[in-house]
């Protein structure tokens, strides 16, 4: 938008490993985080949650509640009538449970009292009449019962979402195949499991002036505001929503929540400030993790490997919400065609909602589910074809700046050079298929977003925003919406204002996550933070700059071109003692023009497909990561351990070499704790209770499980990135899982098609394989599913336009609501 | 967060003094050593006493020192200082072992060696929040009547967890208990009662005052512990295995295992299987099988209770193999 992207000859702190410009603040254990918050005269919340897993409530009596002293005000569910949820789609959820209990642990009443102590003893004073309803207690169980329904909307029955997408005649690619491989896979659900448990403080300023205030560990500080306004009927002006630092995020905090919008109304209602800090085990049932999937993948392949068609089914079991499921449901057939050529593609996907607390974006968003069961599925496929596997993802990349069947834009691609990374790092060729019994190595890989390419909801506008302000004292403020989750994003923005002006990163303050300060950024999700914040911050500093610079290159005397900025100065690049102080430019342009104030904002292109469902997918650009694991499995008990990785991760270009490292090596653990051990696990037959709600019995591996880890970082800069930077933060989780279970086999010989890997599952299947029986342990069957008629689209190489062949199909999941009605 | 109820903290000094403390209080009172045990199920109301007596302050239950042979351990030593201490470390290597494996390294600095070997009985229907039982309608063990591991049993199962008890058992070692109708002493296996709420024999105003263990002259012990993750972790099997010597063969032989019932179990079958041979894959079969027919863990903590059963071979197999290979 009018101004010249100057790249500067070196980049002077860009790709830097550089100290977090809040690190020191969090090892001080100065960092205020939403439970650190004391106001004056601040009261305390508990939400009193349904012990019900299914049921509806035929009366609530707060008598007694009320009655206790200390106790300020108790709301249910009449107190809060209107709806919400993060999607336009599913606005499915209430405050407090209106009529019905959808899971053991959805909230049914809030109280605020003097103390956390009075306001727990008031929870048992609370009289809840249920009238208990069947439970539907798995993905499984909901296809087989339509009744009674957890919600009264959706595709039929207990089925919330079905999808099915067709992007040229599959059967015709299978009939072209020399082999064509069916596998059933499974991946469990888990949770985030962030140190900080979510908390938030509301301040309500009294009538006539009403002004609300929430501080809250969230991901998403624009979409709670959203809700909020929606929820109290308040204008979005009288919200003001502080995202406080969170203590780890992934996904776990990105839906606006009950207790948010309680502690709200709570402050309302008795004037005073309300603070809410869940425990453990309610972090669980916010949960919006990732969801528990059954695949089914059929691929075609020819004799050297190239893919001819793949058709692959995914049933998501939803919970008892919707929260992003929809979404969920796309990304679970999203993007198979990133990696390798898939010519013909055929996906359908459904999500069943259930009566467990909601599934939603976790790390990866709906991808390491299909990413898991085709890599397994590549690996058996190589075997069979007597291939190397990692010869055969080489052979048949998705080519750098193409359309996949999916219509999906790729831009750089450093897939290749991942792969041949971790081959020659691991002594891969010397390894696979040689190591002693017990012992073996695995690969895989995949690709992510860096940030989706539509918001959440329907809307025309930039997806960041940045301000930038030059003090006269030669220091930059950059205000921006997005939240600092420890991911690291406040630091890039310091950086990225820091190369551009020629300062230094810890010049730069930065304010972030406040509705009232800063621009809106859609929030901390998606992988989408660097890039699209990153992408304003570089607009709004080169603005800036260009301000500057024409001031002082009149004062110096030289054309603009000839001035660089950099070590604090603006200076002659033929002659950099020629030159002057950053904060004497400034003052020169600020004398001229009054302050200095420049605006930055990002909107991502359009994308080629316009299917409905062509919404989920598109991104401005897809990182890769291929992952080599090395595992030892005990024969004896099935215990898998994995000693060393070895991962390399191609994000366009490093930004701050630091957290990028520490994002690979933090997906890498969490990855890894996905393919050995955790598991959402419930009790079907008691009340569908969560069986393990703490951090003790959750299992989630400790220093001591975590693997050394190898990290290759590949830089293929991409023209729509920052200095062409790419997500980090999610894709590297993905290929951990199947890389493990790929190495597992090459262990022991069998097939663990289902995660975690846990001793269990490994021992069983060693026991077949003795027996002679097949040696795997996975699930056995897909359900059938009454798919709706699937939307035709014919892939670009097949002379599509990105359009459905039938007609009336639409543009995004965010505009469904509206068709809905208009049907 | 969850909070602590409101509760009485008493802190005396002598013995006498606080099994005073504790008479008064009656059932509501409890005793208290490093908390990491008690403070936790208080917060989920598990235990709801009022009136928390602490032994922290106990003189005479701190020490360590060889004494007639044995050893004498005051309970109220912390895990980290037992398992660091030299006389363990070179007489009763096995039990600082044990102790080494308890937990993480923060609750050993806390948590102590009496704690550890009075410590509830666990159940994953009972170590939840008040909240939680109270979807499932509560068991047996805390506000409710029956038992959902087990739910036509009379008795609740709840499983032994301490990682040092089955070692205890195993070494032989002796318990000195002090209460209001003065002092005994008794074998570290009649502590401890098959079932999963009255699982200690001990008065509820009875201390464990003093842990004696046996003189260090011709055994050889070793403890296995099974678990999800090397740190943090409770058992969900513990094999705790001692052998005296007579020259190349078993003299005498007891095989303990923890995290399979209410108590930690001796089988004498193992030990049997192991008396006069001189540690042969086939006595170590015999041992490992018989130890197996007996385990029954139920579907209450971490894991398959399938595989965890089909665990106690492997488990008793790998801690005779190893004391053979010591001896060897
Ligand atoms: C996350 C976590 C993990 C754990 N992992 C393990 C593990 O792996 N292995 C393991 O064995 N334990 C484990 N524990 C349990 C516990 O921390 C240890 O067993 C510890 O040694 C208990 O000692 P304490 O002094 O803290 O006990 P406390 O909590 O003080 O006491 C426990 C019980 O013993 C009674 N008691 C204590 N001392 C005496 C005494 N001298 N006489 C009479 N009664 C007494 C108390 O009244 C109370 O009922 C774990 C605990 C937690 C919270
Ligand atoms: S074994 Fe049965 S009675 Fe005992 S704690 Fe568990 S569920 Fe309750």
């Amino acid at each position: 938008m009018g101004t010249r992207r100057k790249q500067p000859a070196a980049l002077r702190v860009v790709g830097k490993a550089i100290r977090k410009v809040d690190a020191t603040a969090k090892v001080t254990g100065v960092t205020r985080f939403a439970d650190d918050l004391f106001l004056p005269r601040m009261l305390y919340a508990k939400l009193l949650r349904s012990p019900h897993p299914h049921a509806r409530i035929t009366g609530i009596d707060i008598s007694q509640a009320r009655a206790l002293p200390g106790v300020k005000a108790v709301l249910t569910g009449r107190d809060l009538p209107i709806p919400f949820g993060i999607l336009p789609v599913s606005q499915d959820e209430h405050a407090l449970a209106l009529d019905k209990v959808r899971f053991v642990g959805d909230p049914v009443a809030g109280v605020a009292a003097a103390s956390e102590e009075i306001a727990t003893a008031a929870l048992d004073l609370i009289e809840v009449r249920y009238e208990s309803l069947r439970p539907i207690t798995d993905a499984e169980d909901a296809i087989a019962h339509p009744e009674p329904r957890i919600h009264d909307y959706g595709d039929g029955g207990n089925l919330h979402k079905l999808v099915n997408l067709e992007f040229g005649d599959v059967a015709e690619g299978f009939a072209a195949a020399d082999l064509v491989r069916e596998d059933l896979l499974f991946f469990e659900g888990s949770t985030h499991l962030p140190m900080e448990q979510h908390a938030a403080v509301a301040d309500w300023s009294p009538l006539p002036d009403g002004k609300l205030t929430l501080w809250s560990s969230t991901q998403t500080p624009h979409y709670v505001h959203r809700a909020l306004a929606k929820v109290l009927e308040l204008a979005p002006a009288k919200i003001r929503v502080v995202a406080t630092p969170n203590g780890g995020g992934f996904g776990g905090k990105s839906d606006p929540f009950s207790h948010e919008i309680v502690v709200a109304k709570l402050a309302m209602l008795t004037g005073r400030p309300v603070k809410i800090t869940l425990t453990r085990e309610e972090v669980f049932y916010c949960h919006r993790g990732r969801h528990p999937t059954l695949m089914w993948v059929k691929t075609g392949v020819k004799k050297d490997g190239a893919i001819t068609a793949m058709h692959f089914k995914s049933l998501l079991d939803g919970g008892g919400y919707g929260s992003y499921g929809v979404a969920s449901t796309y990304y679970t057939g999203a993007l198979q065609t990133v990696t390798y050529h898939v010519p013909r593609y055929k996906f359908q996907g459904a999500r069943a909602f259930t009566n467990k607390p909601p599934c939603g974006p976790k790390r990866g968003h709906g991808t390491p589910q299909p990413r898991f069961a085709l890599e397994v599925q590549l690996d058996k496929i190589a075997e069979q074809l007597g291939m190397d596997p990692a010869e055969l993802r080489l052979k048949h990349l998705v080519p750098a700046n193409s359309l996949t069947a999916n219509w999906l834009k790729i831009g750089s691609m450093g897939l290749g050079e991942c792969i041949r990374k971790v081959v020659d790092g691991s002594g891969w060729k010397e390894k696979f298929r040689k190591l002693p019994p017990g012992q073996g190595i695995g690969l895989a890989c995949s690709s992510y977003i860096t940030g989706a390419g539509l918001p959440i909801y329907w809307n025309p506008l930039p997806h960041s925003g940045v301000q930038l302000k030059c003090d006269r004292g030669g220091g930059v403020t950059v205000f921006c919406g997005s939240t600092e989750i420890g991911q690291g994003s406040d630091s890039i923005l310091a950086v990225l204002a820091a190369e551009v002006l020629g300062l230094d990163p810890f010049d730069i303050a930065v304010v972030t996550g406040d509705t009232d300060l800063t621009p809106v950024d859609l929030g901390s999700y998606s992988s989408r933070v660097t890039l699209m914040t990153g992408n304003a911050c570089i607009q709004a500093a080169e603005r800036a700059r260009d301000v500057i610079a024409s001031h002082a290159a009149r004062k110096l005397d030289l054309p603009v071109e000839r001035l660089a900025f950099a070590d604090r100065r603006v200076f002659d690049v033929a002659d950099p003692a020629h030159g002057l102080a950053f904060a004497e430019a400034v003052q020169l342009a600020e004398a001229a023009e009054g302050t200095i104030g420049t605006v930055g904002s990002y909107t991502p292109a359009p994308s080629p497909g316009k299917y409905r469902g062509a919404g989920v997918g598109p991104s401005p650009a897809y990182s890769y990561s291929a992952c080599v694991a090395r595992v030892d499995v005990d024969p004896a008990s099935g215990i898998v351990r994995v000693p060393r990785v070895w991962i390399a991760h191609d994000v366009g270009r490093s930004i701050n070499a630091a957290t990028v490292m520490g994002q690979i090596e933090g997906s890498v653990y969490m990855g890894l704790g996905e393919a050995l051990m955790e598991e959402m696990a419930y009790r079907g037959n008691r009340n569908v209770v969560h069986k393990i709600p703490s951090l003790l019995e959750y299992k989630s591996p400790t220093t001591l499980e975590m693997c050394d880890i190898v990290t290759y970082v590949v830089e293929d800069p991409d023209p729509n990135g920052p200095f062409g930077a790419k997500e980090c933060g999610q894709g590297p989780l993905l290929p951990l899982p199947p890389a493990v279970a790929n190495a597992v086999y090459d262990a022991v010989g069998v097939r663990i098609d289902e995660v975690p890997i846990t001793p269990e599952k490994v021992f069983k299947a060693l026991r077949r394989k003795e027996k002679g029986e097949e040696p795997r342990f996975g699930p056995t069957q897909f359900p059938d599913i009454a798919w709706p008629e699937p939307t035709r689209v014919a892939p670009p190489w097949e002379g599509g336009d990105g359009r459905a062949v039938e007609a009336g199909q639409g543009r995004s999941m965010a505009d469904e609501p509206a068709r809905a009605r208009r049907r | 967060m969850l909070r602590l109820p409101s509760f009485t903290y008493l802190q005396p000094s002598t013995l006498a003094e606080a099994v005073r403390m504790k008479a008064d209080a009656g059932p509501e009172g409890s005793y208290v050593a490093g908390g990491t045990d008690l403070y936790p199920n208080m917060k989920r109301r598990q235990q709801e006493p009022r009136v928390v007596v602490s032994l922290m302050g106990i003189r005479e239950l701190r020490g360590c020192e060889m004494r007639d042979a044995g050893c004498l351990v005051g309970p109220c030593i912390t895990l980290t200082d037992l398992c660091t201490h030299p006389t363990i470390r070179q007489h009763y290597d096995t039990v600082a072992h044990a102790a080494e494996l308890v937990s993480t390294p923060l609750l050993r600095n806390m948590g102590t060696l009496g704690g550890n070997l009075c410590l509830d009985t666990r159940c994953n229907y009972y170590d939840q929040t008040y909240e939680w039982r109270k979807a499932i309608d509560f068991c047996m063990k805390k506000d409710g009547h029956i038992c959902w591991v087990a739910p036509s049993s009379p008795r609740c199962w709840a499983v032994s967890s301490s990682d040092v008890a089955p070692v205890m058992v195993a070494l032989g070692a002796e318990f000195r208990l002090v209460g209001p109708n003065g002092e005994r002493v008794v074998p570290a296996a009649r502590l401890y009662a098959n079932d999963g709420i009255n699982y200690l024999t001990k008065q509820p105003d009875e201390i464990l005052a003093a842990v004696r263990l046996p003189a260090t002259d011709g055994w050889d012990a070793t403890y296995h512990k099974l678990r999800r993750r090397g740190s943090f972790d409770f058992p969900v099997l513990g094999v705790a295995v001692w052998l005296r010597w007579d020259g190349r063969y078993v003299a005498a032989a007891r095989v303990v295992l923890g995290g399979v019932g209410s108590r930690p179990q001796e089988v004498a079958e193992a030990g049997a299987a192991l008396t006069g041979t001189d540690l042969s894959d086939e006595s170590i079969g015999a041992a490992a099988e018989a130890a197996y027919r007996p385990a029954k863990p139920l579907d209450n903590t971490d894991f398959d209770l399938s595989w965890r059963k089909q665990m106690t071979r492997v488990y008793v197999k790998a801690a005779l193999d190893e004391l053979r290979a010591r001896r060897r």
